[in-house]
């Protein structure tokens, strides 16, 4: 029992490490309506950037925003001169640019900070939280950081004027220019805001796993499938999603003999196919008619 | 269109009309120079190793402008495999069968040189000094065209399960170790080397190089009560389970795999005070070590790597890797005189006798046979004290010797 | 405008039946041109470049197979390499031990695989555009996990993986009947490579007189059908659930055809072999040559084996990089492919001339 509670906990942990990267992929599917696979590496630059400017002697309070409005423009600059002249072109092109965006951001950072582990320094006082030393302070910081970024999507979503246009952008382009929305900026604001979300989900990520060119290779995947799991258009879905994969990945491993471990990853991506083909638009999201 | 296709067609029997000669003895060699292949993770989740790679080409670019080696210069062509064995097979017979090579020399990893193995043999070209710790590199009997280079995993393995039963007898045993051939390969060493101790293993917890962290493992494992740690992990997943165990007040006795001992690039992030205590043993000086700062080897590295490397990182134990085996290479190519045919570079290679060098621990000398295909076997047990690793115990050597 | 943009938009893939008139003589010309090539390689190549093709052949092998889920019946699959991995599997282990010939291992891919693809094609017919891409995408994932497992051990060799032809080292057995060594002029160590390629090419010609026969067929025009218009489609009688897993089915087993290819020309699988980047790659053949285009295959295959290639020859350290960019470069001038790209030049050709 004890150790249930303990993998429980630590799935927590881990979990916000998904939620956060999660609420990155719900965002710049409310923007693009696809999944953006150089979004984990994009976030890792984005570390690599407050990571720098920290080495540089830049003070903490500084170096984080600093780093987050700096990956807010350079996602907006990518969606304005690399996806802007493509816009027409089918979705299976523009997956194929994300792959080669995934390798022009992998392979930059390796060249320019090569592929040795960095540790990243947390914003948060060392140590256990509250005295449990299963969750340090850090992962405590991170999920609280989580939530706050949710509740500021979503009083962004629902109350501003630009947040507004942006999902009517979204949900229905035609009609969204008619009443004068410009349909392509609100594209472009999507990727500037899944950009800085992306950044602060790396920054708070890095303390735990260290910072190198692959650091989000696989936690991209579990973002992915937080975000999936919990419904892609629902903020709340895809940060409840990103703890059940952390969890269930710790239960899984520690439970089931002789297998769970090798394959942890795989059972939980196989449990969240079984939960979509039963329930396919995740378990908060909305369903999409699809008209003809 | 058409046009396109016509002038590939000629190209391509142009450029390849010579056919396939037979492989002859003396190849990849004139009077002028000798051209080594090379295959690394330049690309890829393994990228970090790509260091040795670079470095072994500075080395062989500071060696020909000395003027070569017996009057030859050095070719080197080092060629991407991303870590995938598809690739390296294809960058193997693109060395071997297109720039027609002497020799591959270094090539980087157990699943990647398994995918070779075969073939370097079947054309008989030698595979020389491949960097990984597998066993089966040192097997002339069936593969004599293939040979190791750093002390073999179970080897070490075995090191640390007589450690543990000659002074911990009654410990209790947890493993963490990577689900791949390089963590079986110590798994099943260190249970050999165990014996009937195997019974003592409490916990046996693998990971996937695809998993986030390993914290849930390390949990785990401190859940079974044990309190003795042997951790089979590469650079990042080591520092994550240093530091984890750390956290969470788990301090077993903690043994940790040579592949992951650089002071710099995995104590450090990790932390040098949950870095207290670990043992492990070593074969290579840790080049941030203050206790060889001053020892002429390192020096003349560091000089190196100042005129000819200087983006190299001279903290990684990687870079000192890789000059170390590059000064084993060039032993061979001048011992071997001016019979470059590949017959005698292998016999040579399986000829060495006390070669020391440089950045070996003191007294570590290399030294092969044609019965034996591991050239470096000694290693000494050390254990970090916070800042360093300090050499304990003597020098151990494999029992094969 | 249905909302759910990442199923395969129907305007995106465009037929493919090319138009017949005026340009007509150029399909037929340009493949009989490209068959001479490929016939001529091993008469003119050394080994080294005839692997290279066998690769480029067994690539095309498998984007064929991955166009007539995507291109033709609209399905998405970032999952394509798990049967690669697994055609490669069945053919290294009945080759290695039950000594049976590669050659004939290849039917029995394909069935396997079909099974496979079939099975698989259940679940997805529940699941569309970004959860059957994620679905897909975790079977790319778990496959080298599942293949390395312990228990199974006995079967895929684990971590270390199988060895092909160990009683000839690793050359793969060239038949009495075609003189390998003559014709090609090249000695007992290439003459596995040689046969390699000439039975690769016998399959990749016939995979593409199949497909193409299966796309003009009565089956190719529903799987058509469910991908412009599923709706419209099920309300004219087509079963598009039976139509929608046979699609899956049949892709999975060419593409098993071409990892049992893939095995007995890399003599080797391991589990490192199947990661998710060879699906990433197949996908970017796919879309290189052309979605719903099956002659580029070769295109795409001949891409993601040189390209790389070359990207490195530029920079080592920046190889990845050099790729994105030489890829991004080429969706700006073919956003529709290779074979987007020819079909307007077809079209400029009808107006002029």
């Amino acid at each position: 029992m004890e150790l249930f509670l303990q993998q429980v906990i630590a799935g927590v942990a881990t979990g916000g490490i998904y939620a956060c990267m999660a609420l990155s992929v719900v965002m710049i599917y409310q923007a693009i309506h696809h999944l953006n696979f150089a979004q984990g590496e994009m976030a890792t630059f984005s570390t690599f950037i407050a990571w720098s400017l920290l080495a540089a002697g830049v003070p903490f309070l500084a170096a984080f925003p600093l780093a987050i409005l700096l990956s807010f423009a350079g996602g907006f600059v990518i969606e304005r001169v690399i996806f802007k002249p493509i816009e027409n072109a089918p979705v299976l092109t523009h997956i194929v640019v994300f792959i080669a965006l995934f390798g022009i951001f992998n392979s930059a950072m390796g060249y320019i900070w090569d592929f040795s582990i960095k540790s990243v320094p947390s914003p948060f006082p060392q140590g256990p939280f509250m005295g449990s030393t299963l969750i340090s302070n850090h992962q405590a910081g991170m999920v609280a950081i989580t939530a706050v970024v949710l509740v500021m999507l979503w009083a962004f979503f629902s109350f501003t004027r630009i947040g507004l246009a942006m999902r009517a952008a979204a949900a229905n382009p035609e009609s969204a220019r008619l009443v004068g929305i410009r349909v392509s900026m609100m594209t472009a604001l999507g990727w500037g805001m899944a950009s800085a979300i992306g950044a602060v989900a790396g920054m708070l990520i890095a303390p735990i796993v260290f910072l190198e060119p692959n650091m989000m290779l696989s936690i991209l995947l579990y973002g992915f499938a937080g975000a999936v799991l919990g419904g892609l258009t629902s903020p709340l879905g895809a940060v409840i999603g990103g703890f059940i994969v952390g969890i269930v990945e710790n239960l899984a491993g520690t439970y089931i003999p002789v297998i769970g471990g090798e394959l942890k990853l795989t059972i939980a991506l196989f449990l969240i196919v079984a939960v979509l083909v039963f329930k396919p638009a995740g378990l908060l999201g909305r369903r999409i008619v699809q008209r003809v | 269109m058409t046009f396109t296709r016509t002038a590939l067609a000629t190209t391509a029997a142009a450029a390849l009309m010579a056919g396939a000669a037979a492989a002859q003895t003396v190849v990849g060699v004139t009077d002028a120079s000798i051209k080594i292949g090379s295959i690394n993770p330049y690309s890829g989740p393994a990228s970090a190793y790509g260091q040795i790679g670079e470095t072994i080409d500075k080395c062989f670019e500071m060696v020909n402008a000395g003027g070569g080696i017996n009057g030859r210069t050095i070719d080197f062509i080092a060629y991407d495999d991303g870590y995938q064995p598809p690739r390296t097979v294809e960058q193997a017979r693109k060395l071997v069968e297109s720039d027609k090579v002497a020799l591959i020399f270094q090539a980087l990893g157990t699943p990647t040189n398994s995918a070779i193995h075969r073939y370097m043999n079947a054309r008989k070209v030698p595979h020389l000094f491949v960097a990984t710790g597998a066993s089966k590199w040192g097997d002339p009997e069936n593969y004599p065209w293939t040979m190791g280079w750093q002390p073999n995993y179970p080897t070490e393995a075995k090191i640390y399960a007589k450690y543990i039963q000659d002074n911990l007898p009654d410990a209790k045993i947890a493993i963490l170790y990577q689900n791949d051939d390089y963590g079986k390969d110590y798994l099943n060493g260190f249970k050999e080397g165990l014996g009937d101790a195997a019974s003592q293993i409490v916990s046996e917890m693998p990971y996937e190089v695809a998993d986030p962290t390993v914290d849930s493992q390390v949990i785990s494992m401190k859940a079974s009560g044990a309190d003795v740690f042997f951790n089979i992990t590469t650079p990042k997943f080591a520092a994550q389970a240093i530091k984890k165990a750390h956290e969470i007040d788990w301090n077993p006795t903690h043994f940790l795999n040579n592949v992951s001992i650089s002071v710099g690039s995995v104590l450090k992030p990790a932390g040098l005070e949950a870095s207290k205590g670990l043992i492990t043993v070593g074969y290579q000086m840790d080049p941030t070590d203050p206790q060889f700062a001053d020892h002429p080897e390192r020096v003349e590295w560091v000089e190196f790597m100042n005129e000819w490397y200087p983006d190299g990182d001279q903290t990684s134990s990687f870079t000192a890797y890789g000059w170390a085996a590059c000064q084993t290479m060039i032993h061979v190519l001048e011992q071997s005189g001016d019979d470059l045919s590949r017959e005698n570079i292998m016999e040579q290679a399986a000829n060495i006798r006390n070669l020391r060098v440089p950045m070996l621990l003191p007294g570590i000398t290399i030294n092969t046979s044609p019965t034996d295909f591991n050239p470096i076997e000694s290693m000494q047990l050390q254990r970090f004290n916070g800042e360093s690793w300090e050499l304990f115990g003597d020098l151990i050597g494999a029992e094969s010797s | 405008m249905a909302t759910t943009d990442t199923t395969v938009p129907a305007a995106a893939v465009e037929p493919a039946a090319p138009a017949k008139p005026a340009g007509a003589w150029l399909g037929p010309v340009g493949l009989a041109a490209l068959a001479a090539v490929l016939i001529a390689v091993p008469f003119f190549a050394e080994g080294f470049f005839v692997f290279q093709t066998t690769k480029i052949l067994y690539y095309a092998i498998s984007i064929m197979g991955l166009n007539l889920l995507t291109g033709i019946n609209g399905q998405f699959s970032l999952g394509h390499g798990a049967f690669v991995a697994v055609g490669a599997y069945v053919t290294a282990v009945l080759v290695e031990f039950y000594g049976m010939n590669f050659i004939a291992t290849l039917p029995i891919c394909a069935l396997v695989c079909f099974c496979f693809g079939f099975l698989f094609g259940f679940p997805a017919l529940r699941l569309e555009g970004i959860y059957l891409a994620l679905a897909t995408f975790a079977l790319a994932v778990a496959t080298p996990q599942i293949l390395k497992l312990s228990p199974l051990e006995g079967i895929t060799g684990g971590v270390q993986g199988i060895y092909l032809f160990s009683p000839t080292f690793g050359e793969p057995p060239v038949p009495s009947w075609f003189p390998v060594q003559q014709l090609f002029g090249v000695d007992e160590f290439d003459a596995g490579t040689y046969w390699v390629y000439v039975v690769t090419l016998a399959v990749a010609a016939a995979v593409y007189w199949l497909l193409t026969n299966l796309v003009k067929s009565r089956t190719g025009r529903a799987m058509m059908a469910i991908r412009d218009n599923p709706i419209a489609a099920r309300s004219m009688g087509v079963d598009a659930r039976f139509y929608k897993t046979m699609a899956f089915g049949i892709s999975a087993a060419v593409v098993g055809v071409a990892g049992g290819l893939a095995a007995a020309s890399t003599k080797f699988v391991a589990p490192d072999s199947f990661t998710f980047f060879l699906s990433v790659s197949l996908l970017v053949g796919l879309v290189v040559g052309g979605v719903g285009w099956l002659p580029g295959a070769i295109v795409g295959g001949a891409f993601i084996v040189f390209v790389p290639n070359y990207a490195e020859e530029i920079s080592k350290g920046l190889s990845g990089a050099f790729f994105g960019v030489f890829l991004i470069l080429m969706i700006y001038v073919a956003p529709n492919g290779v074979g987007g790209l020819i079909r307007a030049a077809a079209g400029r050709l009808k107006r002029s001339g």
